[in-house]
C-alpha cells in the first residue's frame, strides 16, 4: 500500500533483518527519537521518515497511508510488514522486533 | 540550535509548570531535547506547538496543542505526565511512577491537515 513517493523519502538504518519495518516519527519529538535510539542500539534494520519535514503533499500520502492502516496521526508509528504497527513509544513491542 | 536559547526556555519552562502546579520531567537531557523541539516549531509555525505531535501550521487549529496544551493538566492528573512527559506530577518527579509513552487525547477530529 505505501505510496511511491513516499518510499523516495525513507531514510534506511543498516541492521538486522527483522521484516520491513517502517518508522514514522517527528524529528522535534523525544519518544521518535527514544524509538531510533532502541532500534539502533537492539541493531535492528529499518527505514524511517520525519513527517514533520515532509512537504503538504507527502505529509497528505502519510495521512492516507495512516488512514488505510486505521491509525491516527500519532507518533512514533512503527509498521512491520504493511500490516502491523506499534504506536507510541513501547520498549517491550519494539524489543520483540528483534527476536 | 543555540544552547543559551534552550537554557532560557528551559527556565521558562519551571515556571510554568510551577504556575500549572505540576513539575518538569527529571530527566534533565529529555526536557532539554523537548525545548529543542519547541523552539524548531516556534521558528517554523511562529508559535511552539507540541512537538510530539504533527502541527497544521495553522496557528487557529493548532490553538489547543500549544505549549503547554490544553490536554496537559487532565493527561497529568490522569497519567501523572503529559503527552510528551515534559510536565509530570510529583509521584513521577520523586520516581514512584516511571516515565512512559502516554494515549492521546486530543479528538482525531482535530488532527486533519490544514
Amino acid at each position: 500500500m505505501r505510496q511511491m513517493a513516499l518510499s523516495n523519502r525513507l531514510k534506511h538504518v543498516t541492521g538486522k533483518d527483522c521484516g520491513e519495518i517502517i518508522l514514522y516519527a517527528l524529528s522535534t519529538c523525544q519518544w521518535c527519537k527514544k524509538t531510533k535510539e532502541l532500534l539502533n542500539k537492539l541493531k535492528i534494520g529499518y527505514d524511517y521518515i520525519n513527517v514533520d519535514l515532509l512537504s503538504k503533499a507527502d505529509e497528505k500520502e502519510v495521512y492516507e497511508l495512516f488512514e488505510y492502516l486505521k491509525i491516527d496521526m500519532n507518533f512514533p508509528v512503527i509498521v512491520v510488514n504493511d500490516k502491523n504497527v506499534i504506536i507510541g513509544y513501547q520498549e517491550n513491542k519494539i524489543r520483540k522486533l528483534s527476536k | 540550535m543555540n544552547d543559551k536559547k534552550v537554557e532560557e526556555l528551559c527556565r521558562q519552562l519551571e515556571v510554568i509548570a510551577k504556575n500549572k502546579n505540576c513539575y518538569l520531567n527529571p530527566d534533565t537531557e529529555f526536557v532539554r531535547g523537548i525545548a529543542r523541539g519547541l523552539l524548531t516549531n516556534k521558528d517554523k509555525y511562529g508559535y511552539m506547538s507540541c512537538p510530539c505531535r504533527l502541527a497544521s501550521g495553522n496557528g487557529k487549529k493548532d490553538l489547543d496543542i500549544i505549549c503547554p496544551c490544553v490536554y496537559m493538566p487532565p493527561d497529568v492528573k490522569e497519567f501523572g505526565m503529559c503527552y510528551c512527559a515534559l510536565y509530570v506530577s510529583k509521584d513521577v518527579k520523586d520516581g514512584k511512577i516511571g516515565v512512559h509513552s502516554i494515549p492521546e487525547r486530543r479528538p482525531n477530529s482535530k488532527k486533519k491537515l490544514s
